[in-house]
């Protein structure tokens, strides 16, 4: 019988047994090693890895990302640890530039994974609650993915490390302890694809990472009235395009929610690709649900007017479908 | 406003750690044959250079163009000390390493001219290029980025325990950059097989040295970083040779990374745009005395009784090289575009 673990644990886990079993897997970052990682992930793994393979880092995110590239270049499959997802912006030329670039001017794989814990919802303030998927999506050769389960951390981390490019593995650290689920792990597994979380036939949600759990659970607020299907995209880049116009060719209808800002993100590139090649097949005009597009507050009520909430979401829902 | 003018830069050797002892040097079997090969690396880039410098002012090479002019000792004193293991970082000074590493020049006309062929393919142009199976990464434009790029490569190596080192390059203008200092800390802390070579070749694109550094010599810095300091007379191939196998050396064997800060003057502008109005004449003519190639000249009579057949044969054999690679790239086809999105992944 399969464990059940939370979403920190599936990645502790996870890494953990990517480490046993493939001899190229090296982790990098800041506390990770003597001090098990900020936010635990790392928890055990140096004394059992030794501190070769699991490497304390100073503060230096350019330097080490940079180091974790050259290390990818030989052969090796590095998973390199963002203490947040907001400090990123600290390694960006050697993520956008030197790894995703890579293999598109000399054909040399980069098989890196960034791991950032990225989003909201606990009073980080602007520099610790930032959803910055959509600045990696615009780069070509970057894989982006966002596990919104304990399944998926565990099964598209060994999906991650498996793949022969730069991945960005954003971990939604307001599910690191909130969601629980049967622990998988595999190295063979392709990092592709999404999944129909809730069928439906009235309206096509697509949604990924933390925001799936505000829709499923607008989803059931609504579920009397509106038959609601969700799909969590799981994998940003590649996009499973197929699976969206599948779903929206039978409801007719698209919403799409995600924490990030609603505008310049998945959510508008979702909206805009449906109207370009779905148009003859909508009833209403796509809409989205995001993060209101100003900086990302502290304070407990003005953090939460930002972010996307249950309510924000069967409003839009209503809206859709009443069109 | 005139930039002023920077301080006069002192070319001195000196060895912040232990130095190789002079006496090894007479002693040492092979460095005829280093000499002997560097005066043909020497002359074949300047020929390679001068051939994609005169396409660009012919307007038929693409983008723009750049070049080491004055600086090809120091790429070629280093690539020449590397052993097969070792992986370089050069960035856009630094032919002298694609060179020694077997990129020929037919591979480089028909990068600059972004024809099919060459190590990229005419995704990337100029002086990006790197051929990593050859022992080389492609810079990227920003910084010093790849620095630690290759301090991976080499970390990489020595854990599956071959004896390998990194030499990455930059000039003093880099060095003031952060990942610059990211780096070297880090190289510092973990003992890596890393050598940074600085250039100091007076200049970042139209900033003086003086305007860039608040100290006179970089290598004061590197006890900071707990890295060996050495210096170098980047216009003698043979003394960058030595001082590059020494630090190579031992980043080998576990001794940790070094800093080698090498002397040397950058006697064309940043690019073949550039006209270098801001660099004051009297200076290019005291460096030209100093050219790389003089200095090898008198260096190979001197040692090698090179003879001035022999001076003779060796720029026939790069002129007739040079001039059968520039009749290959020219004729070469420019890449298919349709295989573009297919090379963005790796599958």
């Amino acid at each position: 019988m399969s464990e059940t673990v939370t979403y920190l644990e599936a990645i502790r886990l996870g890494l953990r047994s990517a480490l046993a079993i493939d001899e190229r897997v090296l982790l990098l970052g800041e506390d990770i090693g003597f001090g098990g990682g900020a936010f635990r992930a790392t928890d055990g793994l140096q004394q059992e890895f030794g501190a070769e393979r699991v490497r304390d880092t100073p503060i230096s995110e350019a330097a080490f990302t940079g180091v974790a590239v050259g290390l990818a270049l030989e052969g090796f499959r590095p998973v390199v640890e963002y203490q947040f997802a907001d400090f990123l912006t600290s390694g960006m030329t050697a993520i956008v530039n030197t790894a995703a670039k890579m293999h598109f001017r000399h054909r040399i794989p980069v098989p890196l994974v960034i791991r950032a814990p990225s989003g909201g919802g606990f009073a980080g303030g602007p520099f610790h609650s930032q959803s910055p998927e959509a600045w990696f999506l615009r780069s070509p050769g970057l894989k982006v993915v966002c596990p919104a389960t304990a399944e998926d951390a565990g099964l598209l981390l060994g999906a991650a490390i498996a793949d022969p490019n730069p991945v960005l593995f954003f971990e939604q650290k307001n599910l690191y302890t909130r969601v629980k689920g049967e622990l998988r792990f595999s190295l063979d597994e392709p990092l592709f694809g999404s999944v129909v979380r809730r069928a439906g036939n009235d309206l096509t949600v697509v949604t990924y990472g933390a925001a799936l759990h505000l829709v499923l659970e607008a989803a059931e607020a609504v579920a009397d009235r509106i038959d609601v299907e969700v799909i969590d995209l799981r994998v940003l880049c590649p996009l499973d395009w197929d699976a969206i116009a599948a779903s929206v060719g039978r409801t007719s209808r698209l919403l799409v929610v995600h924490e990030d800002y609603a505008e310049y993100g998945v959510a508008a590139e979702v909206c805009s690709r449906a109207v370009s090649e779905l148009f003859t097949e909508l009833d209403a005009p796509p809409r989205r649900v995001g993060a209101v597009f100003h900086p990302i507050p502290f304070s407990p009520p003005l953090e939460a007017a930002t972010l996307p909430s249950v309510e924000k979401i069967v409003a839009a829902i209503e809206e859709v479908t009443a069109f | 406003m005139r930039p002023s003018r920077p301080r006069p830069l002192r070319v001195q050797t000196i060895a912040v750690s232990a130095p190789p002892a002079r006496a090894t040097r007479a002693a040492t079997v092979g460095l005829d044959d280093v000499l002997r090969s560097a005066g043909y690396f020497l002359h074949l880039i300047r020929a390679v250079e001068e051939a994609g410098r005169r396409l660009y002012l012919q307007g038929r090479l693409p983008g723009s163009f750049y070049d080491g002019r004055g600086q090809e000792a120091v790429s070629v004193g280093c690539a020449l000390a590397m052993a097969s293991e070792d992986i370089a970082c050069p960035l856009i000074r630094d032919m002298g390493v694609h060179l020694v590493r077997g990129v020929t020049p037919a591979e480089m006309l028909r990068h600059y001219l972004g024809k099919a062929g060459g190590p990229m393919e005419g995704r990337d142009g100029n002086i990006h290029l790197g051929s990593f199976s050859r022992g080389t990464i492609p810079m990227v434009s920003h910084l010093p980025e790849m620095i630690p790029v290759g301090m991976g490569v080499a970390l990489a190596r020595q854990m599956r325990g071959q004896r390998a080192a990194a030499i990455a390059f930059c000039g003093e203008g880099a060095t003031a950059g952060g990942v610059w200092h990211e780096t070297l800390n880090l190289a510092g802390l973990w003992r890596a097989p890393l050598v940074v070579v600085v250039e100091r070749n007076g200049w970042a694109y139209m900033t003086p040295s003086a305007k860039i550094l608040p100290i006179e010599r970089i290598a004061d810095r590197a006890p900071g970083y707990a890295m060996h300091a050495l210096s170098a007379d980047g216009n003698d191939v043979l003394d960058v040779y030595e001082r590059a196998q020494g630090a190579l050396e031992r980043a080998r064997r576990g001794d940790g990374p070094t800093l080698l800060e090498v002397f040397t003057y950058r006697m064309h502008g940043h690019g073949a745009h550039d006209s270098q109005r801001y660099v004051p004449p009297e200076e290019l003519e005291h460096w030209q005395t100093r050219d790389p190639l003089l200095r090898w000249a008198s260096r190979a009579r001197e040692e090698l009784g090179w003879s001035d057949e022999e001076q003779e044969g060796l720029d026939q054999r790069v002129k007739d090289e040079v001039a059968a690679a520039l009749e290959d790239a020219i004729a070469a086809p420019y890449p298919a575009a349709d295989d573009l999105l297919a090379s963005v992944f790796a599958t």
